[in-house]
């Protein structure tokens, strides 16, 4: 039996970490050991939220890179954490991809205990509990700092998170944007970002952005025609997550490609 | 010094059963049944809170009658050990089979070692991809563990209950057949159970991860219609 019959004063709550650490399977205790710099191990980049008339717009490049090569060109750092919000992940690939799944359990692990889902708040703060524990793995050189966006049902809004390594927590009112190429994705959404913007509006920023961001960040992946890998671009709402086609993204980034194009030739003739 | 007054073994253990099943008696009943499209369980229960009926895992559901607390404590030690084990291996490491064994020794255990046994009677349903591989495991008071076909009662009552429903129960009616037919074989002839009397959960075959879904008042009394 993995799971002891816990008596009062042992029992871990609803809380699927703790449950773990009373388990004797803390996610967080890797060894402090070796010369961290020399260590390499996958990384992830950019990724970004913002917010619209209905909710908010989550995307994410699928790059990872390990020093200055390519290690995978298909991962999902942008995922759902339950039905009405998603989590987006830039950092060392393998710590982030399971404090993704903790997270999930997390909030699946409390909804099944308590028969109700926790508040959007309360999910920020769980994340960056998550963070805070992976904080000596972050001085070893293995941060990793995600973005939490989703629609706050008792709100009716959407709402979106940034994070830094120690676990500290900043709610956004506009767009968060986050890795290494999150500073250009930034600025394409501080200057493309518009109040009350539609769906549709949202997601041509957020293409945009990841765009702008690939341009300059040789560690963001662009739109690969190619291998037709896109971007995860996926909208939160009322009706929960809902990730974009790749053939929906495919003929946003032909249309993004065409503009730039006949800019171009405007400028040159 | 006092001796302990000698009792039979045989004794013991008839005191305990009975002990057990007056507590489960006094509780409301439930059934589980197949249908075209999942598992449907449904149970007689006035409160819109504390329930009767939950979700252990993605193909997995929970029914106890009983002692609440009792069946409760029993709930979460069954979503904790499956989220552990989905994590620690893989999702499709988590089946119902090994989860009521450990039910099965939880209860053997009390009912023979502990002061009081559980006061309770459990069901552990698991959607399979098809009607052949669905289970339901009974699991007694007393840690006697029954892997039943199509249907299953549990509670006070049962046998009655067991009678009207084998009579009407078909594993090929739609949903709200085969909710009208349970709930006509846990009233009775004499009763009419509304929707407020009444618990309705699903765990639905179908390509969603997660089977399980309840059904809140308003939609039960859609399906008694």
């Amino acid at each position: 039996m993995v799971v002891p019959f816990f008596n009062l004063e042992n029992d871990p709550g609803s809380n699927f970490t703790s449950l773990l650490r009373k388990v004797g399977l803390d996610p967080f205790s890797y060894a402090h050991s070796g010369d961290v710099q020399s260590l390499q191990a996958p990384h992830g980049t950019t990724v970004l939220a913002v917010r619209y008339n209905n909710g908010v717009v989550m995307a994410g490049d699928r790059r990872a890179t390990m020093g200055s090569r390519i290690s995978n060109r298909e991962m999902e750092k942008v995922v759902p954490a339950d039905r009405h919000s998603g989590v987006a992940i830039s950092g060392t690939a393998g710590i982030a991809m399971d404090m993704i799944k903790i997270f999930q359990l997390q909030l699946e692990h409390f909804e099944k205990l308590d028969g109700r889902p926790i508040s959007l708040e309360g999910k920020a703060n769980q994340l960056s509990q998550l963070v805070r524990a992976n904080l000596s793995g972050a001085m070893q050189g293995l941060a990793v700092v995600p973005i939490f966006a989703g629609y706050d049902l008792l709100r009716s809004t959407g709402r979106l998170w940034d994070f830094d390594v120690t676990g500290g927590r900043y709610e956004e009112r506009e767009f968060v944007a986050t890795g290494s190429g999150g500073g250009p994705a930034s600025t394409v959404l501080k200057v493309g970002f518009r109040p009350g913007m539609n769906a549709d509006e949202a997601i041509n920023l957020a293409c945009r952005a990841l765009w702008e961001a690939a341009d300059v960040d040789s560690a963001t992946g662009g739109p690969d025609v190619l291998r037709s890998i896109y971007p995860v671009v996926a909208t939160i709402t009322a009706d929960g997550w809902e990730r974009r086609e790749d053939s929906d993204l495919a003929t946003r980034f032909e249309t993004l490609v065409q503009q730039q194009r006949s800019q171009r030739e405007g400028t040159t003739t | 010094m006092n001796q302990p007054f000698y009792v039979a073994p045989e004794q013991l253990m008839k005191d305990r059963a009975d002990y057990a099943r007056k507590g489960i008696a006094r509780g409301r009943a439930l059934v589980a049944v197949q249908y075209n499209d999942g598992i449907v369980v449904v149970a007689e229960n006035t409160s819109n809170t504390l329930r009767k009926v939950s979700e252990i895992y993605d193909r997995i559901g929970f029914a106890g009658v009983g002692k609440y607390n009792e069946f409760d404590q029993l709930r979460r030690f069954g979503v904790r050990n499956a989220d552990v084990r989905g994590y620690q291996y893989s999702r499709d490491d988590v089946e119902a089979r090994s989860l009521a064994n450990e039910y099965a020794q939880i209860l053997g255990q009390t009912f023979t070692h502990d002061v009081k046994p559980y006061e309770v009677e459990i069901l552990l349903a698991e959607v399979g991809v098809d009607q052949a591989s669905d289970q339901l495991f009974h699991i007694m008071y007393d840690g006697t563990l029954m892997d039943e076909r199509g249907l299953s009662v549990l509670g006070g009552d049962a046998e009655s209950i067991t009678e009207r429903l084998r009579h009407s129960w078909k594993p090929d009616d739609d949903l709200a057949t085969a909710v009208k037919k349970c709930v006509s074989a846990l009233s009775g002839p004499d009763r009419v159970l509304h929707a407020g009397d009444l618990e309705v959960a699903v765990l639905r075959r179908g390509e969603d991860r997660r089977c399980f879904q309840r059904f809140d008042d308003a939609e039960v009394a859609k399906l008694q219609e």
